[in-house]
């Protein structure tokens, strides 16, 4: 994370990492930042930083409970980013 | 920086747009050992052609009879005889050839038990000229466009392409005689500006569905394409005709796959009448999407909507078996229990139309050339820039796209645009001089953003946009609608000029790509609108309830809308195919 010293730079290069192919993907994921990122630990914010890297269409199954990860940080993450969606 | 200090690249081929259509292309390129550049704003897997689950349209007749021909008679029609005959003609013999290819490269189609590939009904898909429903969509269980993306992705690694991932594409550089030279990029990382110089540059930038407030697409699809065509001085074909998916979630926008009425879903209003049985007595909940999406409209607009609100229908699988959800529709059950928190296997879903689809766009031939009117000419090549995929308007869809046509159409034309590049290379083997004033414009534009100070907010514009679309330009189409959304998008086009942003940063000024996005998207409405209010009939996806009938005699021709004074003009349909008969309009009744 060196490269992305400052804050707000954090901040729009996750942001940018968020911008994803599905919208399910869009809105699940700046849910999230806009409510619940802040509020993550370190070692959170570096299982979300991991998930980030995940292909859109492994993001997706996972986020739609069409899979579940057996990590259980991941599969905890994915709970808490599901729950900031459901309206 | 100084405009002479910003590097250079030469390619033989740039592609704008790492979806389907530029990695077909790309691929098609590098095999033939040309020198190819993708520049992708979002990294290449993450492209929006990774949403598409439904499939491809291809006549293998592996599930019941199918045939090229049918295959375009039910194209031509459901473009409401919009559609190019000599381009659909190539796009439907093509198809097998296109699903065989990615399956060769690596895509695993769903198979049948005697080993074939599996094939689903979708709507708008018949057998023999308007008979029976027919089995014509291709799939890799629900992820086909994750399969198609990635599959391309790795052939094009293999084959050496080169990839500038999460860059941005400003503008294209054009010099005076009209001639396409390459684009004006930045790296997003590190906000360094790189001039790539082409000998051919190809457009494959996608949709613009962040026209409207409740769409289908992700926020990538920003028209940057069709705003860099405009600024060329391009024109646009065909931007009034946007389509509407049926059924979208209500007040959400993502889609429920036509997959769902394909495996026997339907549609319900609030006194739980199936109502598409009134509006389209014979394929009913598989008429085509704009028939759909029109009478759901009605239903509503005629106080039969259900919710507290009556703002949407019903979409009602609970009737279906439990293994057939899980088995085909698996997708459609998570999405509804994540984002409305019910299980459709026990309770409809509720649905609403849905931006979905840009039928418009950079007017090309069925090699992809840019096509452009020149004094008596209607189509003249533009020399080194082509368009392919749903930034192009070749034009297949006409005034309404069907389901699974869209992967086809990236695929068929992403190639034969890229053999025709190679032709080109083989005649054209040097690059054009490139003077500063061509790169001005570019540079210009970019550093705008640097320095202004006016007071409005581009996330404000962009909601008001979306909004003045979806309420001007959506479904519901008068004159006086349309009108009022003429001069709603025109003042919001000049308060854009006195937007400015606060982060000045080079490293990931997102703040700056999003003002970028918005001028893009600022210019496709204005193409979108003005088109829109000038077509004084009813045609596929441009629905007027002020003018309900069809007007062949006045109106089967394409829009063409130039920025330049906000000019439209017109051109005929192509109505002769290559080797078959024409396929005359018809009145276009399921
Ligand atoms: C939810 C959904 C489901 C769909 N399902 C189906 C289906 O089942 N069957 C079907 O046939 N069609 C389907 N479609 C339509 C189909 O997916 C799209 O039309 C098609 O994938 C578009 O592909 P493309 O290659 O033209 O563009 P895209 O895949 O949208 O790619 C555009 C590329 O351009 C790049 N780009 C854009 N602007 C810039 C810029 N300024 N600088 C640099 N790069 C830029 C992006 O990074 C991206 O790589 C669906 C569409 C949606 C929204």
């Amino acid at each position: 994370m060196s490269e992305y010293a400052m804050p707000e730079q954090v901040n729009s290069a996750l942001r940018w990492r968020c911008r994803r192919g599905m919208l399910e993907l869009d809105i699940l994921l700046n849910e999230f930042i806009d409510k619940k990122y802040t509020l993550l630990d370190n070692s959170q914010k570096e299982v979300f930083d991991q998930v980030l890297d995940y292909p859109d269409q492994l993001l997706f199954d996972l986020f739609l409970g069409h899979m579940e990860s057996s990590d259980t940080k991941v599969s905890d993450l994915v709970q808490t980013i599901r729950q900031s969606a459901s309206v | 920086m100084n405009i002479e200090d910003i590097p250079r690249r030469r390619f033989d081929a740039l592609i704008i747009g790492a979806g389907g259509g530029g990695l077909r292309a790309a691929l098609q390129l590098a095999e033939a050992d040309a020198s190819v550049a993708v520049v992708s704003k979002v990294f290449p897997t993450r492209s929006h052609t990774v949403a598409a689950q439904g499939g491809m349209n291809a006549a293998l007749a592996n599930v019941l009879p199918d045939n090229w021909h049918w295959h375009m008679f039910d194209t031509v029609k459901g473009s409401d005889y919009l559609g190019d005959q000599d381009a659909i003609e190539y796009m439907c013999r093509a198809a097998p050839k296109a699903v065989y290819e990615m399956e060769h490269f690596g895509v695993p189609f769903s198979r049948l038990d005697n080993g074939k590939i599996y094939q689903r009904p979708f709507g708008g898909q018949s057998q023999n000229f308007g008979g029976e429903q027919a089995a014509r969509t291709c799939a890799a269980a629900d992820r086909t466009g994750h399969a198609i993306l990635h599959s391309l992705y790795q052939q094009n690694i293999r084959a050496k392409t080169h990839f500038f991932d999460e860059y941005f594409a400003v503008d294209l550089l054009k010099d005076e005689q009209g001639n396409i030279l390459g684009a004006y990029v930045f790296d997003i990382h590190s906000g360094e500006e790189l001039i790539i110089e082409a000998k051919t540059t190809l457009l494959a930038t996608g949709g613009a569905g962040q026209l409207f407030r409740t769409t289908t697409n992700a926020l990538i699809n920003t028209g940057d394409g069709m705003g860099m065509a405009l600024r060329a001085g391009m024109p646009l074909q065909d931007m009034e005709f946007f389509q509407f998916h049926p059924t979208g979630i209500a007040g959400r926008g993502m889609l429920i796959t036509e997959g769902a009425r394909g495996e026997g879903g339907y549609l319900v209003n609030a006194k739980g009448e199936r109502f598409m049985e009134r509006y389209a007595p014979s394929a009913k909940d598989l008429a085509s999407r704009d028939v759909v999406s029109r009478s759901i409209y009605t239903e509503v607009k005629e106080g039969r909507g259900c919710g507290p609100e009556k703002d949407h229908v019903l979409l009602k699988l609970d009737h279906l078996p439990e293994d057939v959800l899980q088995s085909r529709l698996p997708g459609i059950r998570q999405t509804c229990i994540t984002f409305l928190g019910i299980d459709p296997a026990d309770q409809p879903i509720p649905v609403y139309p849905t931006a979905h689809y840009t039928m418009g766009g950079v007017p090309t031939n069925r090699h992809g050339q840019v096509v452009i009117p020149v004094k008596d000419t209607p189509e003249e090549p533009v020399t080194g820039l082509y368009a392919a995929g749903e930034c192009a308007c070749v034009s297949v869809h006409g005034a309404n796209r069907l389901g699974g046509n869209s992967l086809l159409d990236i695929l068929v034309f992403g190639r034969s645009a890229a053999n025709h590049i190679i032709e080109y290379l083989k005649e054209n083997r040097f690059h054009k001089v490139i003077d500063e004033k061509v790169i001005k414009q570019a540079y210009n534009r970019l550093h705008r953003w640097d320095t202004n100070s006016g007071d409005e907010s581009v996330d404000d514009i962009r909601h008001e946009l979306q909004k003045v679309m979806e309420e001007n330009c959506g479904v519901f189409r008068t004159q006086d609608v349309l009108n009022n959304g003429v001069e709603e998008v025109s003042k919001l086009a000049e308060r854009l000029k006195n937007a400015s942003i606060t982060d000045q940063s080079e490293l990931f000024n997102t703040a700056r790509v999003e003002a970028l996005e918005l001028e893009n998207l600022m210019d496709v409405a204005l193409a979108t609108v003005y088109s829109a209010a000038a077509r004084t009939e009813s045609r596929g996806a441009h629905s007027r309830v002020d003018f309900t009938e069809r007007d062949d005699k006045g109106w089967m021709r394409h829009t063409l809308y130039t920025s330049e004074e906000r000019k439209l003009d017109y051109k005929p349909v192509r109505t002769k195919p290559m080797s078959v008969d024409s396929f005359p309009p018809k009145p276009r009744v399921y």
